[in-house]
């Protein structure tokens, strides 16, 4: 990294760049429109949900002749949904995009520790991102043996399975990079004075999800690697004995377990979740405090129980498998972990709510998605309890419930999150600031819609509608009482959708007013926004390395003649 | 701007950010490799006629593998420890003798894998086969890496020794630690495939 | 490192190769051992670990490393415990298969 007198070309500049702003901005608009992809895709199958083997309007042509959504093409639909949300839209946006932009300059360092790899992991998630997406389009279609692709079903799946498989293999790479740049830069390049504890809560959630990334997701490519060779080579390492396929008996040698893909596969999917919810616990936590114009209340309890929370997240899997047979003692020893991991979550809960408390609090539209994001997070994590014991999970299983659990906590939870944090940082990244009314309004119609889309999911799961059914749960009686509500939560969904386009006008008209280049519009404490230009400096962020001095949330220091006080103010 | 610590070490740490990158990225292979080996524990338990590896897999070829590549981390750290006494000589010596021994190793999993499939013994024959393909395919992938980075240093990249010789001896240490892991991860291979 | 301190290491690296050859005859001598198959694996298992405990102390330096490493790895191999004996113990556990 000496060769800032090289000249700059237009490809080293804003693709292949090796500086980590650039590659943030790059993981943000990728995971952005991803997203939207993966929303498109939702926004199908709620048709065919609300309205059952009818014609898809406007698009239906892609399905086919008959304009219908067949329910093999629904199972695409939803398993490539799940994987694009999770893998594509949310890890990326959260992690690669605030972590590579916001890591260094919050810490005091002139970019990551590996500007290189951080180049190479963008790249490797870019080409895993087209790889999974050519799934569409070879014989068969995409994967559509969900998300969690569990053997039999996966190992005899049509090619698309393969593409999926392969998929995952680079944006596994891509993930472990990552998580290696951010845990050196963390630890090694904290500027002088940036103690641990002084740290932002940002920063310290991007750095156990790295953690997390590191060692729960290499089990997964291992499987990955088991589910390509019985695919590609003809082992039975997910293959019992003796299974019948479409009426005929397979050749395969046999003496596979499916279950050995369910344990290597929940191993990574379990620490996938806290993945998910980390850094929109860090994003959170910066703009509370930013807008409540005070400390956070409990800054060590929100670090020791998110340590803890990430440490739990090993232990817990097999909540996931309760209905596998696994025996009572086991099963007692997962409920048992996962009540346990409740309790971190509660604290943080707590400690952000509280900081609420006595503060003088600024109603802007990032803190309005942050304000939702703790009652709605609160309803994802509690429905999350009968899940994880295990007597009531045998009746809620596969079931709306979990749908409605764990939507919960990534769309009104983490995504709110995510929007936050958008809202919150674009007057750093692009010296302009978004346009509040059009913000307010994405939020309201968004918060109202989110809820019209998942909460009715937990009725027609208590009724006992089964996930993944092509017809929405029409042909079982049980669902009889409670199918009127697929239509609401199709409405609601669409109008969700359209809700988006204040968010997506708002971008574009912002991007073309007239830079302002104010460098703390929030008057927030941390070093990103106190110590560089909006957008920072081009090479090394800033024109001088920061000393810190304080910690990150002084905010109405008494005393003080403003309301906040940065971390480089000397003491 | 230079990114800090990339060779020297940051004083509260004691660390550079190569040793600790590299050290990270260990973590994550045993990880990798753990998945494998708990699948390999999975199957065997799972069923009551697993083989023995004897029946399918020749100890002896096994064995002088196992030799090859304890040498060549011994040869490996020795490159490196050449290079911390100034003897750039030396240290091509080891290091070349680091490639020999691990083509090596790749030259006799070659004449394995092509005496199994004269048997017809494939990976889908029987779930034993499959997970030896497996496990010793993707550790011969992480071969093949290894002589592929020191190839790179001991050829072109030994340039570097010239302009900037602690920087290119940590490339060397750093390298060694990851050669040290693949040599690692065969031991554990090797009796357990071979001989359990 | 002082030149000194690197030729003492070498004379450790040799003591450690010799180590491992020993120990590499005696993992296939006891193969040939008809102990049973459960002791098999047990002393196969203990062999091998001796094995690799020296490639990882000395050859990687473990012996004197940095706590941060250290911490890591300590980290690692919990997580790798976990992975290995829990699905395992599913298998055990009273419904069984």
């Amino acid at each position: 990294m000496s060769d800032n007198h090289t000249k700059e070309t237009f490809f080293t500049k804003y693709i292949w760049s090796i500086d980590h702003k650039v590659i943030g901005i790059q993981y943000g608009i990728t995971a952005l429109l991803w997203l939207l992809v993966g929303f498109g895709l939702m926004m199908v199958m709620r048709y065919q949900l609300a309205y059952p083997d009818t014609q898809i309007p406007f698009i239906g042509w892609i399905f086919g002749e008959d304009k219908l959504l067949l329910p093999e093409k629904y199972n695409s639909l939803g398993a490539m949904h799940g994987t694009i949300m999770i893998f594509l839209g949310v890890v990326p946006l959260a992690f690669g995009a605030f972590g590579n932009y916001l890591v260094p300059l919050q810490i005091g360092a002139i970019d990551m520790a590996f500007p290189r790899l951080n180049a190479a992991s963008y790249w490797t998630y870019f080409l895993g991102s087209i790889i999974m997406v050519v799934g569409f389009f070879v014989p068969g279609g995409a994967a559509n043996s969900g998300w969690t692709s569990y053997p039999p079903l996966a190992d005899v799946a049509t090619a698309g399975q393969t593409v999926w498989l392969l998929g995952m293999v680079m944006l596994i790479t891509s993930s472990l990079l990552g998580s290696v740049n951010i845990m050196v830069t963390v630890i090694q390049l904290r500027a002088e004075g940036m103690t641990w504890f002084r740290l932002p809560i940002f920063v310290w959630t991007q750095f156990i999800t790295a953690f997390l990334l590191l060692l729960a997701f290499p089990p997964l490519e291992a499987a990955g690697i088991l589910q390509l060779m019985d695919r590609l080579a003809g082992t039975s390492f997910f293959l019992p004995t003796g299974l019948v396929v479409s009426g005929e008996v397979l050749t395969n040698a046999g003496g596979g377990s499916p279950l050995l893909w369910q344990h290597l596969f929940w191993f990574l999917a379990h620490p996938e979740v806290y993945v998910l919810i980390l850094p929109a616990f860090g994003i959170i936590s910066e703009i509370i405090a930013n807008n409540t114009r005070k400390p956070l209340s409990g800054y060590k309890s929100l670090v020791y129980a998110m340590t803890f929370l990430g440490f739990m997240s090993f232990v817990v899997w097999a909540h996931h498998m309760y209905l596998t047979g696994m025996g009572t003692t086991m099963g007692a020893f997962f409920q048992t972990t996962t009540m346990i991991i409740s309790i971190p979550s509660v604290v943080i809960l707590t400690a952000l709510l509280l900081s609420l408390w006595g503060g003088s609090i600024r109603f802007n539209t990032p803190m309005l998605f942050a304000l939702a994001f703790l009652p709605m997070f609160g309803i994802g994590g509690l429905t999350g309890l009968p899940l994880g014991l295990a007597a009531a999970d045998i009746h809620l299983h596969d079931t709306y419930y979990v749908i409605g659990h764990f939507h919960y906590v990534v769309a009104p939870g983490t995504l709110f999150a995510l929007f936050a944090g958008v809202y919150f940082w674009f007057p750093k990244v692009t010296g302009k600031s978004l346009n509040e009314s059009l913000g307010k309004l994405h939020f309201y119609f968004s918060f109202i819609f989110m809820n019209g889309v998942f909460m009715p999911m937990f009725i027609q799961g208590l009724a006992g509608v089964s996930r993944r059914l092509a017809d929405g749960g029409q042909a079982y009686a049980h669902a009889a009482d409670v199918i009127y509500l697929n239509e609401i939560m199709s409405w609601s969904a669409w109008l969700l959708g359209m809700a988006q386009l204040f968010f997506i006008a708002n971008v574009v008209l912002t991007l073309f007013k007239a830079r302002t280049g104010e460098i703390n519009p929030w008057n927030a404490t941390t070093i990103d926004w106190t110590e560089t230009s909006s957008p920072p400096l081009g090479h090394g962020n800033f024109e001088k390395i920061p000393v810190v001095y304080r910690g990150p949330y002084e905010y109405s220091v008494p005393g003080s003649k403003i309301d906040f006080t940065p971390q480089t103010e000397k003491g | 701007m230079e990114i800090p610590y990339g060779v020297k070490e940051r004083p509260d740490t004691g660390l550079n950010n190569a040793k600790l990158g590299i050290w990270l990225f260990l973590a994550s292979e045993v990880m990798l490799f753990g998945g494998l080996f708990s699948a390999y524990i999975f199957l065997r338990t799972g069923v009551d006629d697993w083989p023995m590896g004897s029946k399918y897999l020749d100890v002896k070829m096994a064995t002088l593998n196992t030799l090859f590549l304890i040498t060549s981390s011994v040869t490996m750290v020795m490159s490196w420890a050449s290079l911390k006494l100034n003897d750039f000589k030396k240290f091509k010596l080891y290091a070349g003798s680091t490639l020999l021994l691990a083509c090596g190793f790749l030259v006799i999993k070659y004449f394995e894998y092509s005496s199994k499939f004269s048997y017809s013994y494939y990976p889908s024959t029987d779930n034993f086969l499959g997970i030896y393909f497996t496990m010793t395919g993707l550790h011969v992938i992480h071969v093949i890496g290894g002589i592929a980075v020191i190839a790179f240093l001991l050829f072109p990249g030994a340039k570097m020794w010239e302009t900037d010789p602690e920087r290119f001896t940590s490339r060397i240490e750093v390298t060694g630690l990851y050669w040290h892991f693949v040599d690692l991860v065969w031991i554990f291979l090797f009796p357990v495939l071979y001989l359990l | 490192m002082k030149p000194e301190e690197v030729k003492h290491h070498v004379k450790i690296y040799i003591n450690v190769f010799v180590a491992l050859l020993f120990l590499t005859v005696v993992t296939v001598g006891i193969s040939y051992i008809d102990i049973g198959v459960g002791p098999g694996i047990a002393l196969g298992l203990l062999v091998a670990s001796v094995k690799g405990s020296l490639v990882a102390c000395y050859f990687m330096h473990l012996i004197d490393e940095k706590k941060t490493i250290l911490w890591t790895l300590f980290a690692t191999v919990i997580s790798f415990m976990i992975l290995i004996f829990v699905p395992l113990s599913t298998m055990f556990s009273n419904a069984g298969y």
